[in-house]
C-alpha cells in the first residue's frame, strides 16, 4: 500500500463526490424505484397482506432499503466503465499514486450516494406513516449494517464496470440484485412460500439482513440475528473486495 | 547524439503481440535527454502500444525499455514519477472545470499550491478565461490544450503525446502545436505520435518512421527526407496540402 493511499483517495473521491453534486439525479433515480414499491405495497397490495403487529409500512421499509441499496450500486458500474472509456483512467494509471484509491474512490462516492437514497426514502417513509421508536444505539446498530451492506455490493459491482465491453453490460449487473429481496421476509414472512422457496429465503442474507434491521427499529430484541447479518455483509464485502482487486489488477496490463 | 548525458530512453529489442497479432517486432530505439522525437506511422503501426508500454500501461513479451533510466518492466513506480502520459483521447474530467482538473493533476503529484499551478498554467496555455466552465462547454482543441498543460504538472523528464492533434481541425492544431513547443521549452523530453509528416517536421528534433512494428528509420528531418519515401507515407503526406488550402481560404489577415 501507498504512503499516498490516503490523499490520493481523498483527491479522486473528491473529483466523483463533484461529478455526484453536479448531477443529483442520480441519488433521485436511486430512490424512486424502492419509492415507487413502498407506494405500491402500502397502499395496493398492503391491504391484503398480513405480515407482522403494527401498520405494513413498518414492516416493509427495512426490505424496501435494501432494494434501494441494490439500485444504487449499480452507479458504481456505470461510473468505473465511463471513466474506463474516457482517456482518463490511463492517465491516473500512468501516475506515481496508490493503485487502488482510484476504485476506493469510486465505491466511497457510491457509499455517500446511497446513504443519501436511504435518507430520502425513508424520509417518504414517514410521511407514509412509519413510525419507529428506537434509539440512538438502535438506529447507529441499522446505519452500521446498511453501510456494511451497501459497501460490500458496491464492491461487487465494481467487477462488472471494470471487465462489461459495453454499458449494457456494465448495468445490467444491478438488476437482479433489486430482485433478490422479494425472495425473502422483506416483504411477506417466509412461513408461506414453498419448500425450496422458502428454503432459499431463509437461508439468504437478505432475510437475516431485513429481519435484523426490522427488529433493531421496532424496539424487539435482536438476538443473534444482528451477528448473523453482520457476518453476512463482512463475508459478501471480503468476497467482493478480493474479486475487485484481482479483476483490477488483471485488467491493468492487458 | 552521444554528449555524455545518458539517453532519456532507451528501447532495445521490444517485442509485444495480441493473440497472433505481432504489434511490435523488435522495436530498438534512443532518444536522447531534451529532444523532441516523432513516432511517425499509420494507423496500426504500434505507435500506441510502444507508448503504453514506456509508459508502463502494459508489459512488454520480450526485449527492454528505461525511462529516464528506470526499467520500465522492473521500476514501474519510478517510471511513473518521471513521466506524464497524453492519451489518444483527451484525458480531461468534462464534469470538472479546467482549473478543477489542473489542481486535481496537482494534488495526485503531491505538489502544495494547487491553485497557484492551476493559474499559472491556465494563463500559460491561454485558458484563463474558460477556466472557470465546466470542460464539457470547450473545444476540442481547447480541451487538448488542457491535456497538455495537465501533463506539465510536476514537472516530469519525459511527456508522451499520443497523436496530440488527431480530429482536431486546422486551427486547433496550430495551438496544439505552440502548445507542445511550450512543454518542450523547459528542456522536457517528448515523445509523440502523429500520422502526419507535417506534424513531425513542425515539432520534433528527430523523426522515428514506425512501420509493422518495426522502426524502418530513424533520424532528423534532413536524413528523413533523404530516403525514398514508402508507399504508405505518402498517403500521409497528401493531408497538408488539403490543410494548406483550407488555412489559406480561411485565414482572417494575411500573416
Amino acid at each position: 500500500m501507498s504512503a499516498h493511499f490516503v490523499t490520493d483517495t481523498r483527491a479522486l473521491l473528491g473529483r466523483s463526490l463533484r461529478h455526484i453534486a453536479r448531477s443529483p439525479d442520480t441519488i433521485v433515480s436511486t430512490a424512486i424505484v424502492p419509492i415507487i414499491m413502498l407506494l405500491l405495497f402500502v397502499y395496493v397490495l398492503g391491504g391484503a397482506i398480513r405480515a407482522g403487529t403494527g401498520p405494513y409500512v413498518n414492516y416493509l421499509l427495512p426490505g424496501i432499503l435494501l432494494v434501494t441499496i441494490a439500485s444504487g450500486v449499480g452507479y458504481t458500474s456505470y461510473r468505473i466503465f465511463l471513466d474506463n472509456q474516457s482517456g482518463i483512467v490511463e492517465r491516473f494509471r500512468s501516475m506515481p499514486i496508490a493503485r487502488s484509491s482510484l476504485l476506493w474512490a469510486h465505491v466511497l462516492t457510491t457509499v455517500v450516494a446511497t446513504l443519501a437514497s436511504l435518507a430520502v426514502v425513508v424520509g417518504v417513509a414517514l410521511l407514509m406513516g412509519f413510525r419507529s421508536g428506537a434509539g440512538v444505539l438502535a438506529w447507529l446498530t441499522t446505519v452500521a449494517v446498511l453501510t456494511l451492506f451497501t459497501l460490500a455490493l458496491t464492491w461487487l459491482a465494481v467487477i462488472p464496470g471494470l471487465t462489461a465491453t459495453s454499458m449494457d453490460g456494465a448495468v445490467g449487473f444491478a438488476y437482479p440484485l433489486v430482485f433478490l429481496p422479494f425472495i425473502s421476509s422483506a416483504f411477506v414472512p417466509t412461513a408461506t412460500m414453498p419448500g425450496p422457496v422458502r428454503a432459499f429465503a431463509e437461508h439468504q442474507p437478505v432475510t437475516v439482513i431485513v429481519d435484523g434491521v426490522r427488529n433493531l427499529l421496532a424496539e424487539q430484541p435482536v438476538g443473534t440475528d444482528i451477528w448473523v447479518a453482520l457476518s453476512w455483509c463482512a463475508g459478501l464485502l471480503v468476497v467482493a473486495y478480493g474479486g475487485a482487486m484481482l479483476t483490477y489488477r488483471h485488467s491493468q496490463l492487458r | 547524439m552521444s554528449t555524455g548525458t545518458a539517453p532519456a530512453i532507451t528501447i532495445r529489442g521490444l517485442e509485444k503481440s495480441f493473440a497472433d497479432n505481432h504489434v511490435l517486432r523488435g522495436v530498438d530505439l534512443e532518444v536522447a535527454k531534451g529532444s523532441i522525437v516523432a513516432l511517425l506511422g499509420p494507423n496500426g503501426a504500434g505507435k500506441t502500444t510502444l507508448v503504453r508500454i514506456l509508459a508502463t500501461l502494459l508489459e512488454a513479451d520480450a526485449g527492454t525499455a528505461t525511462v529516464n533510466g528506470f526499467d520500465v518492466a522492473t521500476l514501474a513506480r519510478d517510471v511513473r514519477a518521471s513521466i506524464s502520459l497524453t492519451g489518444q483521447f483527451a484525458a480531461v474530467d468534462e464534469v470538472l472545470t479546467g482549473r478543477e482538473n489542473l489542481a486535481l493533476m496537482a494534488t495526485l503529484r503531491h505538489l502544495p499550491d494547487t491553485t497557484a499551478i492551476a493559474d499559472r498554467l491556465l494563463a500559460l496555455f491561454d485558458l484563463t478565461e474558460a477556466g472557470n466552465r465546466r470542460v464539457a462547454t470547450w473545444s476540442g482543441g481547447m480541451r487538448r490544450r488542457l491535456d497538455i498543460a495537465m501533463s506539465l504538472i510536476g514537472e516530469p523528464p519525459v511527456i508522451f503525446l499520443d497523436e496530440p492533434t488527431t480530429g482536431l481541425d486546422p486551427q486547433s492544431r496550430l495551438e496544439v502545436w505552440a502548445a507542445v513547443r511550450e512543454a518542450a521549452a523547459s528542456g522536457t523530453t517528448i515523445v509523440l505520435t502523429t500520422q502526419y509528416l507535417d506534424e513531425a517536421e513542425q515539432l520534433a528534433d528527430r523523426i522515428a518512421i514506425v512501420h509493422e512494428g518495426r522502426i524502418l528509420a530513424e533520424g532528423t528531418l534532413a536524413t528523413i527526407k533523404a530516403l525514398k519515401p514508402a508507399p504508405r507515407i505518402e498517403y500521409v503526406e497528401r493531408h497538408p496540402s488539403l490543410e494548406e488550402i483550407f488555412l489559406a481560404l480561411t485565414a482572417k489577415d494575411p500573416s
